[in-house]
């Protein structure tokens, strides 16, 4: 079946030869057909990056609403029910369609360079990943514009949300777009995971994997075990608003705290699904603008998979105020303090990484720079609301708003900013401004500091959350106008992050395969890279494979070139296995995802759909899955 | 940069099969998504005994017979299944084939004995909360049985057409097989869980 002939290797074929014929296998043909067919992690990735900020942008905005709204006392710019509305579209899109899935978009155009492979595994299970994000992204936002959003909060606690409390569809609504964007995380979670299992460049073993990769692949293990607890929950709840179950209705057996441990058992981790990876970013941009080694890789490395342990041991202190067992709540105090430990450790890392190398202040860098600051502020305020006490306090006050943005915001956007300036180079082959990207590190750090802190003092003075509005007698009044007035600094520097990206990306100044002289092997290649990655798999030899004054890489030969082929190795020493194929473009995972959104929004109004909607279901994954006799299939 | 070639690889095979391969890695994977949901599942079963003092809740606890008739046939089914999978590695597309018709006819048993099981469980989904786990928990289990007897006819068909031939497709009837052995490890557990945990 395998035509063994050099013709169709690249071993002895010259370089201007090779890159037309991968060119000509690799390549997303131009058009509309083309471009929802794709399965390019590079593209899929820039699209689920630029879909992942408009809904930050759009999040953004509801934000200012809401700052409008709560500038002065009795304002009537907003009325309650279309408050409860923002509020919660505000915590929902940032969380579910904002936070993690930008977060996992950067792992899946970034991942494959960064193990020097050609295509992440599962690409067709990627693309249809996207669909489904992105349909779950239009469902919640179109459900807000005929004002049928969800109004329960971003946690959708029972009983408020459930049959007796929330009518109509807008809690269901907010449980579905759940499924949507857990179906599509936990698609990506597997694709990475075997991308890094399997697909690592030869002689990349464990202890030479870059620790972005090591912290998405931590990452893609907390969303496989975290996520399905929110499938559960959400499920559940639309099984009680629909067909009448009672898993959270107490007087037939149920029990609301029920769905406080299964939303947190999921929510807790959530929060390092968004960080780990951030975690990552700052050690890659670290490295780079210190010119040498992140201090402790094997530290970093344990302190990584520590975290995601330990994430599981927490959940419970987002409900101390609900009377549990005191036994209870002081292990999760303790669990939650111990947490402390590996995320200092890693500061620590940095610190000293720092320290011995030679910091050079580029606009990535001060993200960083930002990043530590504000996290650490964060962090210190989430130890001190790990003890019960404090926390009975400000619960469910300003001061919780205040904690969790500067964790969240500090956390995740700005190593995420800092990383959207150091790779932009990298997914677009040009520069973003030096001197804009200062401004709009000032105006974010600023005006995100000026906007939170005085939250803190806010809660302390028994602001409650989520109200709509509050009463001139309130002492609360010139502190909110002050925040309202810092909000408008940080939205500026978001307006120009924004006009910085897309003026950039169309007449910025071109970039090199390696601009910032990095040592990892996505710099290898070049900037954007070609749809096949690498003309040739690269060889590594040690944890930067590009340090010193590196002139030729180490490649391997021996590849087909009549169909796309890729190379998979052991898990552990990453030692070759075989030449494997990598699907060619499909149309059939978008079809999939679309029978899938029929099923899924039916089933929102009519128990049967589960069962007729599944054959729509059925047949476009069989016509996904059923062989088409292309090279690719050949083994 | 330039490129130095420093390993040929020609000589690698076209496909990598058992722990060589993606797809049986991403199996793995999904196993473990799966094997958390239903852990969870048990988990939700036993907080809410743990909440009501007689168990079950207004039902007697449920009949033997038609879960335990389930129970024997699943784990005998692993005998045939074991043979396909030993078959598939052999790459035998004659005994596959014949091993692929027994396992999807294996697959539809389970699923005329699960109609026996919900009227044994003496409750239905909305009387009680112990009604709603129950048959989430049947539900969710009678739903992998289902999806993965799709997947074994529909490779069924695979194996007669133009495209069997192919270490690939044995490997996908290898993936399948270790699916089958998921699909009847996820269910003792459950099987313990919903006929003797209310007998305790």
């Amino acid at each position: 079946m395998t035509r063994d002939g050099d013709e169709f290797r690249d071993s002895s074929m010259g370089t201007a030869e090779l890159h037309r014929r991968l060119a000509a296998i690799w390549s997303t043909p131009s058009g509309l057909w083309g471009a929802l067919s794709t399965v390019d992690h590079k593209i899929i990735g820039r699209r689920y990056i630029t879909t992942a900020f408009v809904f930050l942008a759009l999040g953004g905005l509801l934000s200012m609403l809401m700052r409008l709204q709560l500038a002065q006392p009795e304002a009537r710019f907003i009325g309650p029910d279309r408050y409860n509305q923002i509020f919660t579209m505000h915590g929902t899109n940032m969380m579910f369609l904002f936070a993690v899935p930008v977060m996992q978009a950067m792992a899946i155009y970034l991942v494959p360079l960064m193990v020097g492979t050609r295509n992440i595994a599962f690409p067709r299970l990627n693309a249809f990943s996207y669909w489904m994000y992105l349909a779950g992204g239009l469902l919640l936002w179109i459900a807000f514009v005929v004002d049928a959003g969800p109004d329960v909060g971003w946690f959708a606690y029972v009983p408020l949300s459930g049959p007796q409390y929330g009518a109509g569809k807008r809690a269901d609504i907010w449980a579905q777009m759940i499924t949507f964007t857990e179906v599509s995380a936990l698609a990506i979670a597997v694709e990475i995971v075997v991308t890094v299992f399997k697909q690592r460049a030869p002689g990349m073993s464990l202890d030479r994997i870059p620790l972005f990769v090591w912290s998405m692949l931590v990452t893609s293990f907390l969303v496989i075990m975290a996520m399905p607890a929110i499938m559960v929950a959400s499920t559940s709840l639309i099984l009680d608003r629909l067909v009448g179950t009672h898993f959270f209705n107490p007087a037939e057996g149920g029990d609301v705290l029920l769905w406080q441990h299964l939303f947190w058992f999921f929510g807790h981790p959530e929060v390092y699904i968004i960080f780990l990876p951030a975690v990552g970013m700052v050690s890659a941009i670290v490295a780079t603008f210190t010119r040498r080694p992140v201090f402790g890789y094997l530290g970093m490395v344990m302190a990584l998979i520590a975290t995601g342990v330990l994430a599981f041991g927490l959940w419970v202190h987002h409900m101390f105020v609900a009377g549990l067992p005191r036994l209870g709540e002081s292990f999760f105090t303790a669990s939650s303090m111990a947490i402390a430990v590996p995320a200092g450790l890693q500061i620590f890392c940095w610190l000293a990484t720092m320290w011995a190398g030679r910091p050079v202040f580029k606009t990535p860098f001060l993200f960083v720079v930002g990043f530590m600051v504000i996290f650490v502020i964060g962090g210190l305020t989430g130890v001190m609301v790990a003890s019960v006490p404090f926390d009975t306090q400000v619960h469910d006050t300003y001061f919780v708003v205040a904690h969790f943005h500067y964790v969240l915001v500090g956390g995740a956007v700005f190593p995420l900013l800092g990383a959207i300036y150091y790779w932009f180079p990298k997914f677009t082959g040009r520069m973003m401004s030096e001197v804009l990207g200062r401004w709009i590190f000032g105006l974010i750090f600023a005006g995100f500091n000026l906007t939170f802190f005085p939250m803190h003092i806010l809660g302390l003075q028994g602001m409650p959350r989520r109200i709509y509005t509050y009463q001139p007698e309130m002492p609360w009044s010139g502190l909110n106008l002050f925040i309202s007035f810092s909000a408008v600094i940080l939205a500026a520097g978001f307006l120009l992050f924004f006009i910085d990206a897309i003026r950039s990306a169309r007449s910025g100044s071109l970039a090199s395969a390696n601009p910032w002289g990095a040592t990892t092997l996505e710099w290898a290649t070049s900037s954007p890279p070609p749809p096949y990655n690498f003309a040739r798999p690269p060889v590594v030899e040690s944890l930067e494979p590009l340090s010193g004054d590196l002139e030729t890489l180490p490649v391997a030969s021996g590849l087909r070139v009549d169909r796309r082929e890729l190379l998979t190795s052991s898990v552990v020493h990453a030692s070759p296995e075989a030449r494997e194929a990598s699907p060619g473009d499909s149309i059939w995972p978008l079809w999939a995802a679309l029978a899938t959104t029929l099923m899924l929004i039916w089933s929102i109004f009519s128990p049967w759909a589960v069962v007729w909607g599944s054959v729509p279901i059925a047949i476009t994954l069989i016509g996904w899955f059923w062989p088409k006799g292309v090279p690719e299939d050949e083994a | 940069m330039k490129e130095k070639i420093v390993i040929d690889l020609a000589d690698l095979p076209p496909h990598g099969l058992g722990t060589a391969s993606q797809s049986w890695w991403g199996t793995l994977a999904f196993m473990l998504i799966e094997g958390t949901g239903f852990a969870l599942a048990i988990v939700v079963y036993l907080y809410l005994m743990s909440l009501a003092p007689p168990w079950p809740l207004d039902a007697a606890p449920p009949d033997l017979l038609a879960g335990t008739t389930l129970t024997v046939f699943l784990v005998l089914s692993v005998l045939p299944n074991i043979f396909l999978n030993r078959w598939a590695h052999q790459q035998d597309l004659r005994k596959v084939r014949i091993g692929l018709i027994a396992m999807s006819l294996v697959g539809i048993v389970p699923l005329i004995l699960r109609a026996f099981e919900f009227p044994a469980m003496h409750i239905k989904w909305d009387q009680n909360a112990y009604g709603s786990i129950v048959w989430v928990m049947l539900g969710l289990h009678t739903t992998h049985i289902l999806t993965d007897l799709v997947e074994t006819l529909v490779l069924t068909c695979l194996m007669f057409s133009r495209h069997a031939d192919n270490p690939r497709r044995f490997g996908d009837v290898n993936d399948n097989a270790m699916y089958w052995n998921f699909v009847v490890a996820t269910w003792l557990p459950i099987y313990a869980c919903l006929y003797w945990v209310p007998r305790l």
